[in-house]
């Protein structure tokens, strides 16, 4: 109807009437005349479709603004293009030059002239109207160029490496680009923060919310650190400026490595999956979407990562993707495969690969497609009897291998490692006051890597070594706590304390230092190792140790 | 030897508290040597006597405990002594300089003569 439309609006009359003596001059007259608008509903339209050749205006009598209009143009005689049972056109024609009526043979050639003509504008028509259409074309796709630009642009460049994480991301734009991203903030305290978010609408507004999104939460997360916080401020900047219409869904998850918790703030996104064993749960947290409404509050929630566990942060791109039949992928299904999968890298394969069957025949990807995976290694996390998961401990250094075992970080497991170490040493006959100074420094060092190294995760396993050279016999205690600043160890002060000036608690390095010869403490980006040695030799045990 | 928790048995004789403690002298021992205390405090006892005869583990998070009794009993004017330590403990309590403050002796009869 709309090409219909144009078609008619651009029919102009030749014309009132000659005002000269020379048809030149009328035609320079009638090019200046006024177009003649017919509405589509007009019922000109159907007239002219089924009149038999050209129509005198001035014998209409239809109720017809079009007439009329006709009638002030000057319009006497209209002559209907049409082309295969379709109306595409008028030729308008005013009155004669000579004033006298329009003749038969007049008629007949114009007719002859529109029955050649119609198919001559139409494809005319047809051509104007497909450039239109590659012009609107070309402008979109540069449009979509210019959002899968500003989209690729604050997407990460690489992935960040954590000794014993791995993490892996999937995007994939839909061809109208939605407003997707995702981002890892590394905080100076060790921590990372994983963000996955999806702006409503498509194309350069969602591409450039987005951006201003991602860079919010980048400038705020450092500061403020709590993920609730975080997204409580991202929605008070977000808000005033938003177009209307448009939100933000998006979740933050703050990660510490070295004990796999996670704190989490969700502000209307899908909820992350953790998949543990052969158990897949939804991590809950809720919130308003960001830029919606002012002043929104959001929840905060904690987790743990266990060993090989993994979490999947995904956009919506997956569980709404439709099959051909209409069907939706839907997380039920999602839930399943990942149930079924491996972790990380393999749970994006396994969800890609089912999307790819599930949407065959579907040529075009309905929205952005988002998925990242934070998976713990299965050495990571470890406890006795877990076969070839074990904590990798250092070479030995040409040391006799005396005893190496780990245990989970129970309370209270500093005994149990105090008694196997006892046990370990037993046959070197070490002096009652060395055994029991070595034993007070096992225990206090093992209840350090427990509550400190691995903050009390019993998911996570204290390592150690005993190691036995001609010169010293070693005790190493290995625990997750790498990457951490180590701080002094500081001479407890009784007398404040008991004037209540410091806490009673700080003796554990202090006993430590004071119970072993030597004590070496070092720090890998995973590990934090503490390493007592008791000299053999000029001791009078140590003659039998060798 | 497995952990135990740790116990404490009160014995008031005149203004003197023999507490008996057994077990482990870790962070758990924390209510049990503040609810000993206490009743020795209820009980009128001026001088507390701390005997470790049956106690065979004292970690820095146990220190820390008596650290704190020790602190109450100062701002109390109520004096602590320690008795039945092993050697090793001994040594601990000197190294740690708790020795300063509570007077260690080798068994209850030397604590409470030293008491009376």
């Amino acid at each position: 109807m709309t090409r219909f439309e144009r078609a008619l609006q651009r029919v102009r009359p030749k014309g009132r009437k000659a005002t000269g003596g020379r048809e030149a001059v009328a035609v320079t007259e009638v090019a200046q005349s006024p177009p003649v608008d017919i509405a589509p509903n007009d019922p000109i339209i159907a007239y002219f479709q089924s009149a038999s050749g050209a129509v005198d205006v001035d014998s209409l009598e239809l109720d017809s603004p079009a007439v009329q209009a006709l009638k002030d143009a000057g319009v006497k005689l209209v002559v209907p293009l049409v082309t295969q049972g379709e109306l595409i056109g008028l030729l308008n024609l005013g009155p004669r030059l000579s004033e006298r009526d329009y003749s038969g043979d007049d008629r007949k050639l114009l007719d002859n002239l529109a029955a050649q003509a119609a198919p001559a504008v139409r494809v005319g028509q047809l051509v104007q109207e497909q450039e239109a259409q590659v012009r609107t074309r070309e402008r979109l796709e540069q449009e979509m160029r210019v959002a899968t630009l500003i989209q690729q642009q604050f997407l990460p460049k690489e992935l960040p490496e954590m000794a014993g994480w791995q993490v892996s991301a999937f995007y994939r734009p839909a061809r109208a680009v939605g407003g997707d991203f995702y981002d890892f903030i590394e905080l100076s305290d060790g921590r990372i923060a994983i963000v996955a978010g999806d702006v409503t609408d498509k194309g350069v507004p969602a591409a450039l919310v987005m951006a201003s999104t991602r860079s919010i939460i980048r400038a705020e997360a450092e500061r403020l650190v709590s993920p609730s916080k975080v997204m409580e401020r991202a929605n008070d900047l977000l808000f005033p400026d938003i177009p209307a219409h448009m939100f933000v869904t998006c979740l933050y998850a703050l990660l510490d490595p070295r004990t796999g918790k996670i704190v989490f703030a969700n502000a209307g996104h899908n909820l992350p999956y953790v998949r543990g064993g052969d158990e897949v749960v939804e991590l809950r947290a809720t919130g308003m979407p960001l830029g919606l409404m002012p002043g929104s509050k959001y929840e905060e929630t904690e987790a743990t990562l266990g060993s090989g566990e993994t979490m999947l942060l995904h956009s919506d791109g997956l569980a709404e993707a439709h099959s051909a039949e209409g069907e939706m992928f839907g997380f039920p299904r999602m839930h399943e495969l990942m149930r079924a999968a491996g972790g990380g890298q393999e749970v994006i394969d396994t969800l890609l690969s089912e999307l790819d069957r599930f949407t065959t025949g579907v040529e075009e990807q309905e929205d952005d497609i988002t998925l990242v995976t934070v998976q713990r290694s299965a050495h990571s996390h470890l406890s006795e009897g877990s076969g070839s998961n074990e904590m990798v401990m250092p070479d030995s250094n040409g040391h006799h291998v005396l005893a190496e075992f780990q245990l989970p970080s129970d309370p209270g497991n500093e005994r149990e490692v105090m008694d196997r170490v006892e046990e370990a040493v037993k046959a070197l006959g070490l002096p009652e006051p060395r055994l029991e100074k070595l034993k007070t420094a096992v225990s206090e060092a093992a209840m350090n890597a427990i509550e400190h190294g691995n903050q009390g995760d019993a998911g996570l396993s204290v390592g150690v070594q005993v190691l036995l050279s001609e010169d010293d016999l070693r005790v190493l205690i290995r625990d997750f706590g790498g990457g951490q600043e180590i701080p002094d160890a500081e001479t407890p002060d009784i007398e404040a304390k008991l004037a209540g000036l410091q806490k009673p608690r700080g003796w554990g390095l202090f006993l430590i230092q004071n119970m072993v010869d030597e004590m070496q403490v070092s720090s890998d980006e995973l590990h934090h190792t503490v390493e007592l040695v008791l000299y053999l030799k000029g001791e009078a045990d140590g003659s039998d140790a060798g | 030897m497995a952990a135990t928790l740790a116990e404490a048995n009160v014995r008031i004789e005149g203004t003197t508290a023999i507490v008996d403690l057994s077990g482990d002298i870790n962070r758990l021992a924390e209510p049990v040597l503040a609810g000993a205390y206490d009743e020795a405090g209820r009980a009128g006892a001026t001088n507390v006597i701390l005997n470790f005869a049956g106690t065979e583990f004292i970690n820095s998070t146990g220190i820390a405990v008596i650290v704190g009794i020790l602190a109450r009993a100062r701002a109390e004017n109520r004096a602590v002594s320690a008795c039945g330590l092993t050697e090793h403990y001994q040594h601990i309590f000197q190294i740690t300089r708790l020795a300063d403050f509570m007077p260690m002796f080798p068994d209850e009869s030397a604590a409470r003569a030293n008491a009376s």
